[in-house]
């Protein structure tokens, strides 16, 4: 073998950087984030349903949450028809965020888990929460 | 034909996960034994492949001489172009692996009114470039999935990729430019003649293969999505060596990853292999010193050789009794 003073090295570096996933999260298990329904709303419901199946929302609510936002400010509709048949208010804050209340035990446990910050909370105003529920 | 065989070829490899992940079972071949497989490949076939290249000798130093070399000192030498020292050859390589720079030096034959002319021809230096940038970033901003918690410097890249703010999910700047800088790479091999002329399944296969994981990992973001939480615990465990599939994870991620694992156990066997390749370029990565420095052919052996001087000794007498004449008495 020739230059190995540099090819070995070189090998190193590239083997060590391919692997930073296996090494960075070495001793790390962090538990997949749960998020609390808890909210007093939400303790109150008979039957325990989002807008939507829950599938459904875990999958596309922000896609939900765009659509709502283009039908209530371009086309004016503000009532959301879900496909249980149940009349929705469309609002970010005044819906979604009456039920789920505890933005920080909610949504943001799933989305400091994958790295998303929506934008959203430049112009729309978080749910002021108890002080009991933020630890 | 050439272009069928691999087009067939990625579209098996999409429709057999596609089918297979509706049995339970199976999603565990597609979402944990395929990625290791290939990453594992990945790895040896890689440092199996550099070390086998590492075994042919340089006897002497064959850059390309792009410029001036080294000469006398009023004679202004092409530093980057013909480096003569370490530091040139560093700063040649960087520009040859960041910026392409000798793809940049493309030309263009054409024949205009009888006359062969040459131009310049720089499309295929911006689009090979937006590729192959837009997929590295790609490639490290996937980080986010697979490393908990999450590196700033990965979520930051998030940022700035996303920063046009463009739909919800925001469109990320590098998948256009992926998608962008592969449809012109492929569609310059089908629409050119001479092009389309020389390109071989190795050449579309890739293509093709590189076209169906970005259009995948498009379409679970913005059309046919999927549980990402879920998606992450599943890359999570991967890193962690304790690989489980959870629940609500679609076809559509098990197609891509399988699309990626056979990518993965793919390069080190073909013309993909050009990113080690590159680092081990003679023509680029030695320094012009030919008559600089003393470079020993490594094959070459001692030689047993009689110089002049011992010649002499040894018949100085009978050289001096023929009257021949000796460079020392
Ligand atoms: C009427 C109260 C209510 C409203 C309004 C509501 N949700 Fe929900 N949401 C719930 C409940 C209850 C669940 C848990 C469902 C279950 O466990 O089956 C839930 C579940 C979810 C989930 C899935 C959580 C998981 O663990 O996978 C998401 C995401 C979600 N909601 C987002 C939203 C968004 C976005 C809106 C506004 C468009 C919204 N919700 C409006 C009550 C509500
Ligand atoms: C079950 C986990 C979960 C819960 C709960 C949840 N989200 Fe999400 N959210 C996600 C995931 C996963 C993404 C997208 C990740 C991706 O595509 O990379 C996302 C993305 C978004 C986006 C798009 C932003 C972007 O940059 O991609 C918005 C807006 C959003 N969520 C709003 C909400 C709101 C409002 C709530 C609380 C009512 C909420 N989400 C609760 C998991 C969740
Ligand atoms: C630049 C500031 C701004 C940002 C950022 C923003 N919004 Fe809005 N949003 C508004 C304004 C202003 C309205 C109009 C309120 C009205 O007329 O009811 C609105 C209305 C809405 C509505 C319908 C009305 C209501 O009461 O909620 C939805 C849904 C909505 N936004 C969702 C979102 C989502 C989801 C995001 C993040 C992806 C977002 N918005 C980001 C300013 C903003």
């Amino acid at each position: 073998m020739y230059d190995a003073n540099k090819i070995i090295p070189g090998l190193v570096i590239f083997v060590g950087l391919m692997t930073f996933p296996i090494w960075a999260g070495m001793g790390k298990a962090e538990p997949v984030p749960k998020p609390k329904i808890d909210t007093p709303v939400i303790k109150e419901m008979a039957e325990k349903h989002c807008v939507e199946s829950k599938n459904y929302m875990a999958d596309y609510h922000m896609q939900m949450l765009i659509t709502w936002r283009d039908k209530a400010l371009r086309d004016g509709k503000r009532i959301y028809v879900s496909s249980s048949g149940q009349k929705y208010n469309v609002s970010l804050q005044n819906t979604c965020m009456k039920c789920h209340s505890n933005k920080k035990e909610f949504c943001d446990k799933c989305h400091n888990y994958v790295g998303v910050k929506p934008y959203c909370w430049d112009c729309h105003i978080e749910p002021i929460e108890p002080k009991g529920n933020v630890l | 034909m050439g272009v069928m065989l691999s087009l067939i070829a990625v579209l098996v490899i999409v429709l057999v996960p596609l089918a297979g992940s509706q049995v339970s079972g199976l999603q565990y071949v597609f979402g944990v034994f395929f990625p290791y497989a290939g990453f594992a490949v990945l790895l040896a076939g890689f440092v199996f492949k550099v070390l086998n290249w590492a075994k042919s000798p340089v006897p002497f130093r064959i850059p390309t001489t792009a410029g001036q070399e080294f000469s006398l000192p009023w004679i202004k030498q092409a530093k980057l172009d013909n480096p003569s020292t370490t530091t040139g050859v560093i700063g040649r390589m960087a520009f040859e692996i960041l910026a392409f720079r000798s793809l940049f030096r493309n030309t263009k034959a054409e024949l205009r009114s009888g006359n062969l002319i040459y131009g310049p021809a720089k499309w295929l230096w911006l689009g090979a470039l937006a590729f192959h940038w837009a997929f590295f970033i790609i490639a490290v901003r996937h980080l986010r999935l697979f490393v908990q918690p999450i590196p700033g410097w990965v979520e930051f890249l998030d940022k700035i990729d996303s920063i046009m703010q463009i739909g919800t999910p925001p469109v990320y700047i590098t998948d256009v430019l992926l998608i962008g800088g592969v449809t012109f790479l492929l569609l310059r091999r089908l629409l050119i003649p001479r092009v389309r002329y020389i390109s071989l399944p190795a050449d579309y296969f890739p293509l093709f293969l590189i076209l169906a994981i970005g259009t995948t990992g498009i379409l679970m973001r913005f059309f046919i999505r999927t549980d990402i939480v879920a998606v992450k615990s599943l890359l999570v465990g991967l890193a962690t060596f304790h690989p489980f599939i959870p629940k609500n994870v679609g076809a559509i991620f098990f197609i891509h990853a399988t699309l990626v694992s056979v990518l993965m156990a793919y390069f080190p066997f073909s013309k993909l292999m050009h990113l080690g390749g590159i680092f081990l370029s003679p023509t680029r990565n030695l320094a012009n010193n030919n008559r600089m420095v003393r470079h020993v052919n490594p094959w070459s052996y001692p030689v047993k050789v009689h110089t002049y001087d011992e010649y002499e000794d040894e018949f100085r007498d009978l050289m001096k009794g023929a009257g021949i004449p000796v460079e020392r008495e």
